[in-house]
């Protein structure tokens, strides 16, 4: 059933802007239509490219903000979400909590 | 006379005719709009939901561009759980599963919550979930929520130490079951504030209080009294699930902020835990078996449109196994699971699910 939602309904995640957008919902509080146009301001993109897996797959990947496909040398987890962190201009806590650890 | 494929609430087949579906999506929003004295829906909106429950084919999805933000409570237990949970039984482990659901399935956050799924449960054996999270955060990029149920009924007799109200009630011992809710209420509060505690010193993304008040009105306070404290002493996104569409009065006589917990429905819910701190509401709407689904989507989108329109936080809608207009059944079909999404999002606004 979770599939049958992300197919029919969902911004697809990391295949496209959906982790992005979820950010701003949880870290501002930000209604749906906000949390879009504010992504979208960052990206440099519309709001309804967000959701085209195409568009987003090679803006992930020259921004470096983590693919879908599994591609060696692109960013993963914690580097990923580093460079998320300063692209939307918000602190990520286990990013946060990695810089401590490693004295940055 | 041409009929239409739809399903009942407990997702068996049933063919309406033209004047039956459009008969039954009246009345499902006059029922949600009597029951919560809120707006039905109007005849444009009623005129959506036939043509979507007229189209025949099996999956439908949302414009381009509406799309909106997934949560999931219990999420990868539906790989690895077992029936209870709608699992499907494959042997893999929660932090391979969760990979999964974000590399594979496209999940825009992820959930990590112990099997029990209840934060009595995790208190012991809370470091060995820090643990599980802690790997997980260095290996994914969306939004990571540790999940699970307030579930006070596991505080009372015989599971746990208080007297049980569901004993006391019938008897007519009120104010024994009252008070022995009252105690298990500040348990509850204690443990979930706990485990949140612990899941933020170690930068997990959020927090989820799912199947909030199954036990009632009293429970519901507990939650929002934690919601309180975890959001004022960690960074942690707080999202409050709801166990039905209406708080039941187990105790009757609790308040929060000067509301009476008991009875309030999916718009009056909203408000409360909004200001209690929460970042995410997600109101549940039951699923009526003996009616259609066509019915059951009405009426839950009627109540879920006056939750978005009174919210002042992003509201993700419970659409699932029997609730948000979604069949009560073991295997819920694909055809109408779709067709509840879509009405959430193009009517009710959501902004997530």
């Amino acid at each position: 059933m979770p599939v049958a939602h992300s197919v029919a309904s969902g911004m697809g995640g990391i295949r496209a802007a959906g982790d992005l957008v979820a950010r701003m919902q949880l870290h501002r509080k930000m209604r749906l239509p906000e949390a879009k146009r504010y992504v979208a301001e960052r990206l440099g993109v519309r709001s309804v490219d967000l959701s085209d897996e195409v568009l987003m797959r090679e803006l992930r990947e020259e921004l470096d903000i983590g693919v879908v496909t599994s591609v060696p040398g692109c960013a993963k987890g914690l580097e990923a979400k580093w460079r998320i962190a300063d692209l939307l201009g918000v602190e990520i806590q286990c990013v946060e909590r990695f810089k401590r650890k490693v004295g940055v | 006379m041409s009929s239409y494929r739809t399903r009942m609430g407990d997702g068996r087949v049933v063919e309406l005719t033209e004047a039956e579906l459009r008969a039954d999506l009246e009345a499902g929003t006059q029922d949600a709009a009597e029951r919560g004295g809120i707006p039905p829906l109007n005849e444009e909106e009623l005129g959506f939901l036939f043509e979507l429950f007229a189209c025949p084919y099996r999956v439908v999805g949302v414009e381009p561009g509406h799309e909106v933000v997934l949560t999931d409570d219990g999420s990868v237990n539906a790989l690895y759980g077992a029936q209870s949970s709608s699992g499907t039984g494959v042997p893999v482990d929660r932090e391979t599963a969760i990979r999964v659901y974000e590399r594979a399935m496209g999940f825009d956050t992820m959930e990590l919550g112990h099997a029990d799924y209840s934060f009595k449960a995790v208190r012991p054996i809370v470091a060995l979930e820090q643990q599980a999270m802690e790997g997980t955060l260095q290996s994914t990029i969306v939004p990571m929520f540790y999940g699970g149920m307030p579930n006070m009924a596991l505080y009372a007799r015989p599971d746990g130490p208080f007297p049980n109200p569901a004993d006391l009630l019938p008897e007519g011992r009120i104010d024994e079951a009252r008070e022995a809710q009252e105690q298990a209420g500040e348990r509850v509060t204690r443990d979930m504030v706990f485990v949140a505690a612990k899941m933020a010193e170690i930068g997990t993304d959020g927090i989820n209080f799912d199947t909030t008040a199954s036990a009632g009105d009293v429970e519901f306070l507990a939650t929002l009294r934690a919601v309180e404290r975890v959001a004022l002493d960690t960074d942690l996104a707080i999202e409050v699930g709801m166990a039905a569409e209406f708080v039941l009065g187990m105790h009757g006589e609790v308040e929060y902020r000067g509301t009476r917990l008991a009875g309030l429905y999916p718009h009056e819910q909203v408000t409360l835990v909004a200001e209690a701190g929460a970042h995410v509401f997600g109101p549940v709407v039951n699923t009526n078996t003996r009616r259609s689904t066509p019915w059951n989507v009405a009426r839950a989108v009627t109540f879920v449109k006056a939750c978005v329109e009174a919210a002042t936080i992003p509201v993700h809608a419970n659409v699932g196994n029997g609730v948000g207009g979604v069949p009560l059944t073991e295997t819920p079909p694909l055809d109408m699971v779709t067709r509840a999404g879509v009405a959430m999002v193009e009517i009710a606004r959501i902004d997530g699910l």
